[in-house]
């Protein structure tokens, strides 16, 4: 075993949520090791768009915190933009049919109350700002706020600038506990770390590190494949997708829902994705989930349709069963944090949740009510009920 | 398109499968990428070149004729220029994707009880500061010119790297009149000799081959690398060209003997590291990998039901070695396909070829591997993946920024995200950055059109609508019938 190794608070977890917790604890003035099981963006952070988005989400705590984040990742793009491939470049929501658009600009009235900018776009200006749409749809919302980053670039470069310790390929097996209860480390398969702070930012192995510092948290994953094309010249200029992705959210279905989310990349491809499936951690190919991409995809756009599909990947989005993330101090283990569990929304809620965390590590007054993000909201099921 | 055995590659793996399995009853249809069958082992030229001898460039001329007879008077529905993109397990069993002609804009579908992938390996080139330079080709794309095409590469031409492949490219380029100035090999013949006892199944053949270089005055230079290639602009041509290597011996160690540099000119470099199976369509339908290649049984059965693999697909050993689990799948499946278990003794001989094979196939793998130094010679302003233009420099920048595998390191350099999806670089990634190599996950097999996806999608729902419309219909006939039957159960009594 190594020397035991002493800082102020060990992050559990080197993907997007554990390079955000990182940095803003180092700007707090805190030591901090970063320790991962595999590699930098290995889990679902290498797996993601890179959404940051504030289009999606419904008036409520998830939409507060994405709006603080949507702020603070501008501020980090002055410094890290080109290397995170940092874009603010809107997401355009169509609405296919008259009745969906009604129900999408209430949504966005309601949205604007909450601090969102969101301009209706009339169908006859929609191709002004995506000249390459469909023809026939029925309208849509511009939401300015929605931008796009490089999520592994994105990760790998907020750890670098955090100038945390980073040990990779090391596992932790168990959150080390006081006799009082309070967290006094972590034990890893090469060692010891000690320290009066642990930050679970495991993603969707959150609930099995939560397991391993003897506390509950139902972290589950939703299984999600993107369609990557070959690289395209810049034609598709905003995050583009239809409304019915929004009533796909919060839909509690487990049936294979996909909503076409399409996206250009600086480096040329265009994204697709991503499907929603519940079915464990299989990562073998379904075409039906591609296919329903590729449809929602050419549907959109139609040019896609001579376009090829270079590669597909799946990954896991962590989710908790109200679609909320766990974020803060674990009252039932002190010195315990939570950053985990934000399903699809991760990369862009990555920033809010990392200052949260950094304010909760050093007693100040966070930015945003945490209740709704209590860590201990679930409560372990018992034999009867986990039936 | 329903039948009971899809062979994908028509190599000789495929080929001897597909006679096997056809001459005990089974319906076999042979689907293959290019315009013939014979894949890159009996590559045949162009009919419309009219070789009058293109035997000459083939060893084993007889067994390849004999499968091209056995094919055309067999029963084998042959599918040519089909690239299959993608092998979707059913509840019915297995559906072969695939686009047919130069085109690819379509897709057609085969469904079988049983697949065979036969789908062979591919060129291992690892990089060395010049090599994206025009006039440096790979070893089996040269072979490859030459068979297919009886195309000389131009001017003078140096053959390096390591492998089995580069004697024989090396003796065909020279029987076609191309002057090769020498064969670079970097393993040393101490080495080779070593293993001599398992390759013995090779050396014959081999001792062929050195016979020719000899008769051709190629130099053999053992032990050598090139260690950079050098090009100019030539008159008339847009940008650089090869004109020339520098060659060097290596230590014992791998590395450069310091003043053994020395410069051939050169128009033409075939350079080649070896090959690896091709396990796209494996991955993609979830089977079991041992190492690079797909792991199977005795029988040649991977680890999902109804899936058979033959040849380079579950480890390079030739074709000797191709035939004989070809073969094997063969029987194996028409048995299997009745219903009943295959009895081995019946492919005795070819089981002995195949365990021979396998030997000397893993002593070459050794004997030729890769020097050990050889990524001190990569330069950070070398390219390593030429689909994304990412150099050495940039892999290394992604190691340094918390990368660990070939997956993060692509992930955080855009090594292998091209239209080639990191066949090309997948190795060198690996070398250069101390990461284990590994099958990178495509799980599709080829680029496919996104329309060819979406119209799956519409048709998949329209059936599963013409099916719920059926059912509702059946459940509304029987509610009927069962009204009337209460009716007439009601009725006067």
């Amino acid at each position: 075993m190594s020397e035991p190794l002493t800082c102020d608070v060990v992050v559990v977890g080197a993907g997007m949520a554990g390079a955000a917790c990182a940095l803003y604890a180092a700007r707090a003035g805190l030591e901090v090791t970063v320790v991962d099981r595999g590699h930098v963006a290995g889990g679902t952070t290498g797996a993601g768009e890179g959404n940051l988005l504030v289009s999606d989400k419904t008036p409520g705590p998830e939409l507060d915190l994405a709006l603080l984040s949507t702020r603070l990742w501008a501020r980090e793009a002055r410094e890290l933009g080109a290397a995170v491939e940092y874009e603010a470049k809107g997401g355009l929501v169509v609405a296919e049919t008259p009745e969906v658009l009604d129900k999408l600009r209430t949504f966005a009235d309601a949205q604007r109350a909450a601090g969102v900018t969101a301009d209706p776009v009339p169908a006859g200006r929609l191709h002004d700002l995506e000249p390459r749409l469909a023809s026939g749809l029925a309208g849509a919302v511009y939401y300015p706020q929605d931008a796009q980053v490089m999520p592994a670039l994105a990760a790998a470069h907020l750890l670098r600038a955090s100038g945390a310790r980073l040990l990779t390929g090391r596992e932790v097996t168990r959150v080390l506990r006081a006799p009082d209860g309070s967290v006094r480390g972590v034990r890893t398969d090469r060692g010891d770390l000690h320290a009066p702070a642990v930050v679970n930012a495991a993603g969707t192995w959150g609930g099995e590190l939560a397991d391993r510092a003897g506390v509950f948290l139902p972290v589950l994953p939703r299984r999600g494949f993107v369609l990557v094309t070959e690289p395209l010249p810049p034609r598709i200029r905003h995050k583009v997708y239809a409304a019915d992705y929004v009533a796909d959210v919060a839909s509690d279905s487990a049936a294979l829902q996909t909503s076409p989310v399409v996206e250009a990349t600086a480096a040329g491809p265009v994204l697709i994705g991503a499907s929603r499936e519940r079915v464990g951690f299989d990562r073998s190919l379904s075409l039906p989930a591609v296919r329903a991409l590729a449809a929602g995809a050419t549907r959109l756009f139609p040019f896609l349709s001579r376009v090829r599909a270079l590669r597909t990947y799946a990954g896991f989005r962590p989710y908790l069963p109200d679609h909320l993330p766990a974020i803060g101090p674990d009252p039932r283990a002190p010195g315990l944090f939570h950053a985990c569990g934000h399903e699809g929304a991760g990369i862009g809620l990555a920033t809010g949740t990392g200052l949260l965390i950094a304010q909760a590590l050093t007693g100040r007054t966070p930015d945003l009510d945490l209740t709704p993000f209590r860590p201990d909201r679930f409560p372990r099921p018992t034999k009867e009920t986990e039936r | 398109m329903r039948t009971d055995l899809v062979v994908i590659g028509a190599g000789p793996a495929g080929l001897a499968a597909a006679l096997a399995a056809s001459a005990r009853g089974v319906r076999v249809v042979l689907v293959d990428a290019a315009p013939e069958p014979g894949g890159q082992f009996y590559r045949q030229p162009a009919p419309a070149l009219r070789a009058r001898r293109p035997q000459a460039l083939h060893h084993r001329w007889r067994a390849w004729t004999r499968l091209r007879d056995g094919l055309a008077a067999s029963t084998v529905r042959v599918l040519t220029e089909h690239h299959v993109w993608c092998v979707e397990r059913e509840s019915g069993g297995l559906t072969v994707h695939a686009l047919p002609g130069p085109e690819q804009e379509r897709s057609v579908e085969v469904r079988a009880t049983a697949v065979l992938l036969a789908t062979g390996g591919y060129e291992t080139v690892l990089p060395f500061p010049g090599w994206t330079l025009p006039g440096v080709v790979t070893a089996g794309g040269a072979q490859a010119m030459l068979k297919g095409g009886l195309v000389v590469p131009g001017g003078t031409a140096v053959v390096a790297g390591t492998g089995p492949l580069l004697l024989p490219v090396a003796t065909a380029l020279a029987a076609a009149g191309v002057p090769v100035a020498a064969l670079v090999e970097s393993t040393g013949p101490r080495r080779l000799l070593r293993h001599a006892g398992a390759l013995a199944g090779k050396l014959p053949e081999g001792a062929g081959y050195a016979a020719r270089l000899l008769r051709h005055r190629v130099p053999f230079l053992a032990r050598h690398t090139v260690v950079r290639a050098h090009g100019a602009s030539g008159a008339g041509s847009g940008g650089d060209r090869l004109t020339g290597v520098t060659v060097a011996a290596l230590d014992e160690h791998g590395s450069v003997r310091p003043g053994t540099e020395r410069r051939l000119p050169c128009d033409t470099l075939a350079v080649g590291h070896g090959i690896l199976p091709h396990t796209d369509l494996a991955e993609g339908l979830g089977c079991r990998l041992g190492g690079h290649a797909v792991a199977v049984d005795a029988e040649q059965r991977t680890d999902v039901p109804g899936v058979w693999a033959a040849g380079e697909s579950t480890g390079v050993g030739g074709a000797a070695h191709a035939l004989a689990e070809g073969h094997i799948a063969g029987r194996s499946i028409a048995a299997r396909l009745r219903g009943t278990a295959p009895d081995p003794g019946e492919w005795a001989p070819a089981g002995r070829v195949r365990a021979r094979m396998r030997g000397a196939a893993a002593a070459l793998d050794s004997a030729y591997a890769p020097p050990a130094r050889w990524t001190d010679r990569v330069t950070d302003d070398t390219v390593i993946c030429r689909c994304e233009e990412v150099t050495a420099g940039a892999v290394r920048e992604a190691v340094s920024l918390g990368a660990g595998d070939t997956r993060t390191v692509k992930l955080l350099s855009r090594a292998g995200m091209g239209w080639c999806q990191g066949r090309m670089c997948g190795p060198a990634v690996a070398g250069l950055t101390g990461c284990a190599s590994a099958p990178s996950g495509r799980l599709l097999a080829r680029p496919v059109p996104l329309g060819v996806l979406a119209d799956a999608h519409r048709e998949h729902e329209e059936h599963r609508d013409r099916e719920v419309h059926r059912e509702h219909e059946k459940h509304r006939e029987k509610e009927e019938h069962r009204a009337y039957e209460d009716r007439t159960e009601e009725g006067p009594s």
